[in-house]
Order: C-alpha cells, then structure tokens, then sequence
C-alpha cells in the first residue's frame, strides 16, 4: 500500500487507540464495579488474556508478510509488541499491588507454592529487553544481535502458554487453544529455519 | 428473622435489590446502603421463602457476604465451568419433585420424597465460612439441618463406615455433563464420623429463602471445614457404604483433590498457595486474608483428624 505519510500517521494513531481499547474498557468496568464477584481476579485474567493475544499477533506478523506478499502489517509489529508487553506489565502490577497487597511474605508464598507464578515471572522477565530494545536506535546499535534478542519472543510465548496451562483447574480448553497457535508459529518458524540452511549447505 | 448473632437482617443483601449494594453505595452519595435497604425491607420480606427460622449452634458472628456475589460466583460443572454462567444456566433445572435414594448399610434405604426428608428435620440458620479450593471464600446463611439427624432416622449398621453422595446425572438439562470436564455423575464422601459432626449440614436454603438453583437447590451438602468442592449439589443418592467412595475430584486428578480436602494453608494445592484466600466483596484494596487451618472449625474438628498426617490424607 503506497500512502502518503500523513496518512500513515493517521492509521498508526487508528491502531493505536484500537489497541488500547481493552485497558480503556477495563477501567471503565473497573470504576462500574462491573467486575463480578471477584473483580481482582477478572482484571488479573483479563490482562493476562490481552498480554497473550497481542503476543501471538506479533508473532502472526513475519509469517503473514512471506505468505501473502504484504507487507503492511509490518508497519505495526513493534506497536504489537509493545502493547503486549504493557498489558503484561498491567497484568503483573495488578498482582502485586493488588492481589497480594505488596506483602514480601505474600510473595514469597506465592512463589514457592505455585509454579504457573515462576512461568508468568519468567515471561514478564523476557518481554523486558525486547521492550527496552524496540526502538528503530536500538535496532540500529544491536545490528544482528538485535534480531537474536528478538527471537527470546519465542520463548516468551511458550512460557506464558505453561504459565495459563499450569492455572487452570480442569477445563483446557482455552489455554490449549493459545498453545496451538504458538507452536504453529513456532514450527513454521523453524521449518523456515531448517530450509534456509539446507540451502546454504547445497551452494557450500 | 430472630438472631442470636449480632449481625442486622439489614447486613444481609435484600434479594429484591439486582443492584449490587457496592454500587447502591456509590448511587446514595454517603448515605448508607444498610439504611436505604432497612427502609424497603418490611413491603419486601414476605416473598422470602423461609421466615423466622431459628439461629443454630456453630453459627458465627460475621458479616455475611452479598447474596449477589454468592449467587453469581458457583462452580458448577454440571452446568458450565464458567462461574457467572452457571447462575442461568442452572435455571434449566426443575427441582420439584425431587426423590432422595438412600441405600447401602442402612435398615431402612428406599426412595424418599424431599417432603419426608425434611420432615421431622426442623431448619436452622447457620452462618458459615465457605472456602474454595480456587483460594476465594465468603460467609453464607445457609438453611438447613445436621446431616447426622437424618442419618440416624435410615439407622446405620454397623458396617457404614463412609457415606458417598451423588448428583443428578441428566445432561439433556445439564448441559455441561456432555462434556468431560468431569466424571459423571459429580459423587463425593464423607468418612461416618465427619457426617455424623454436628457441623455437617444439609442444605435446602439461604438468606431466608430456599437455594438458588445455581447454589445446590433443592439439597445440598455443606460442610464448613473443608474446600468446596466437597459440599455437592443437588443430591439424588445417599449411600452408606464400608469401603471409602471415589470423588469427583480425586478421580480428576488425584493429586490435587483428595478424599479429605481439609482446609489447611500449611498444605498448598500442587499447583498454588493455599496460605491466603480472597474474600469476595471487600473492596479491590483489601489484602487477601489468612486461611485458618479447618477453615476456622479447628476446635470443633481437629479431633477427628488426631495422628493423621494431613499432608498425606490431604
């Protein structure tokens, strides 16, 4: 799509109010007290849910750009990226601040007691450096390094899969639905992968 | 309604209210919710079903969670594994008549009539904590009466040593039984010693009126001590048997649900903590409170549980 730039910042800002859409919804649920029984925990899921869902969308990108030849998506990785790591850092704030009220002795039960907290840490943890890193300078700086940093996303999507997987009293089901659509991405991924290098392996 | 509890018939929720009070509170501008409750109460309190029933023993002294959250907040599979859900879905059941199959070890099993089973049984309130095994809990009114009292009336022999509980199995009306999200039917246990407790009840309301059919209607179990998943609903066969009886949950995943499932912060479920819990309706500032070991019951309880190690029975 050839637009003119203004256009595209037109459609960015689009984007990005279509993107914040969700926390914008939660807070006025929030203020409604339209939360359910147990308003904590809805606000915990739910920004966890987004955190997820705008992972797999970052992740959905590339491979949408090299199967249909469009590259406009493209344009709006990074803005992915970012929001899902700010609906992870909401996710995470909510926990601490709220669900376990700031408490160190919390915490520390919490975190020897249940391991999907570890696999959601260990998440949050991942997405830092590529949310520090995701700046067009950074990308510039890092050169190569930049795009092996970036790959870490792959492991963030799986540990935030574990980390719902392991929550979940009985009923599967949405969870698997997520795990799917990571290991698809993954494995389309490392096909990729697999055949770029035997190319290479065929001219050498 | 008389109480020997400390707690106004205006700290409990008004049925007829479908605002939540927390919002009620925002709506009257300072003016206290408790007050504009008292002021409809008396055009309003003769459509509850269960008037003047008298307070128990075990009843605490605490303030009673909304009606409103206890009724929209129900894990019920047999239904839906949603617990907002469950609450419309459940209206699907018709729960009159309703027969009770007692069989086993007892002199006199046959089919009985809810009518008969409640015969002879007088209702009382019991004012309850109620602790899930998801680490949430709420204080509920229950209506009911101690299981041991009907017990007795079916005259155990000598060989019931457990008593094993089963739900309705129909899963044209229970929509969520067409799925595997359980076995079905939904069966828990208890040991004879813990159904016999004075604690132990049988169910048929709550808040002055009868269940909410999401909530158990027209029977269920309550026993206050231990994680709710062993407080089935919607009874249709009481067996008492020698053997201990496979639950639901246990059959799931046996590591995680056991036969016992006492409440006990110092053993956390495989996947999460148990030292702490969420009492619904407290403002979202509220911190988790503590889990007290048997729920709070331990000095009405922890006998039947002396030289067992609870990690093993968990």
């Amino acid at each position: 799509m050839r637009l003119e730039p203004n256009a595209w910042r037109g459609i960015k800002i689009a984007a990005l109010i279509t993107c914040l859409s969700p926390f914008l919804w939660l807070c006025l649920n929030t203020w409604q007290d339209n939360l359910g029984a147990n308003p904590i925990q809805t606000l915990h899921f739910r920004l966890g849910d987004w955190a997820l869902r705008f992972l797999c969308l970052t992740l959905l990108v590339t491979p949408y750009r090299q199967l249909t030849g469009q590259s406009w998506p493209s344009r709006f990785r990074r803005m992915l990226g970012l929001f899902s790591f700010f609906y992870a850092s909401l996710h995470f704030l909510v926990f601490i601040v709220l669900d376990i009220s700031l408490s160190w002795e919390a915490f520390v039960d919490e975190i020897k007691d249940s391991p999907y907290i570890l696999f959601g840490l260990a998440t949050f943890i991942l997405l830092l450096p590529l949310a520090v890193t995701s700046s067009k300078s950074m990308q510039k700086r890092l050169g190569k390094n930049w795009k092996r940093l970036h790959s870490l996303i792959y492991l963030a999507a799986i540990t935030a899969v574990l980390h719902y997987i392991l929550l979940v009293k009985s009923d599967l089901t949405e969870p698997l639905i997520y795990a799917d659509i990571v290991l698809i991405l993954l494995a389309y991924r490392l096909f990729k992968v697999a055949k770029k290098r035997n190319i290479l392996l065929d001219r050498a | 309604m008389k109480t020997t509890s400390s707690i106004a018939s205006s700290e409990i929720t008004d049925k007829a209210f479908f605002i939540k009070r927390r919002q009620l509170i925002k709506a009257a501008m300072g003016m206290s919710a408790a007050s504009l409750l008292a002021g409809s109460k008396d055009s309003l309190a003769t459509d509850k079903h269960y008037q003047d029933i008298p307070t128990g023993p075990y009843s605490a002294d605490l303030p009673v969670t909304d009606f409103e959250d206890v009724s929209h907040y129900t894990n019920y599979y047999e239904f839906t594994t949603n617990k907002t859900d469950s609450s419309v879905l459940a209206q699907a059941l018709p729960t009159s008549p309703w027969q009770v199959t007692v069989e086993g070890e007892v002199e006199k099993p046959g089919v009985y009539n809810l009518e008969d089973i409640l015969r002879g049984n007088p209702l009382q309130e019991r004012i309850y904590r109620f602790r899930c095994v998801e680490a949430w809990s709420m204080v509920v009114p229950w209506i009911g009466f101690p299981l041991g009292n009907l017990l007795k009336k079916f005259g155990p022999t000598s060989r019931a040593k457990f008593v094993e509980f089963t739900t309705l199995f129909n899963p044209a009306i229970m929509t969520g039984q067409r799925s595997n999200s359980l076995d079905w039917p939904y069966t828990e246990g208890l040991r004879i010693d813990e159904a016999m407790h004075p604690l132990t009840l049988l169910a048929t309301g709550m808040y002055d009126d009868e269940l909410p059919k999401q909530n158990g209607a027209p029977l269920r179990l309550v026993v206050p001590w231990k994680y709710g998943f062993k407080s089935i609903k919607a009874i249709v066969k009481i067996r008492l048997q020698e053997t201990m009886p496979a639950t639901a949950w246990n059959k799931r995943a046996p590591g995680e649900y056991g036969f016992y499932a006492n409440v006990n912060p110092e053993v956390p479920h495989p996947r999460w903590s148990q030292a702490r819990e969420r009492v619904l309706g407290a403002s979202i500032f509220t911190p988790k409170r503590k889990t007290e070991k048997f729920n709070g019951y331990g000095e009405q309880v922890a006998s039947l549980y002396s030289g067992m190690d609870l990690r093993q029975y968990f």
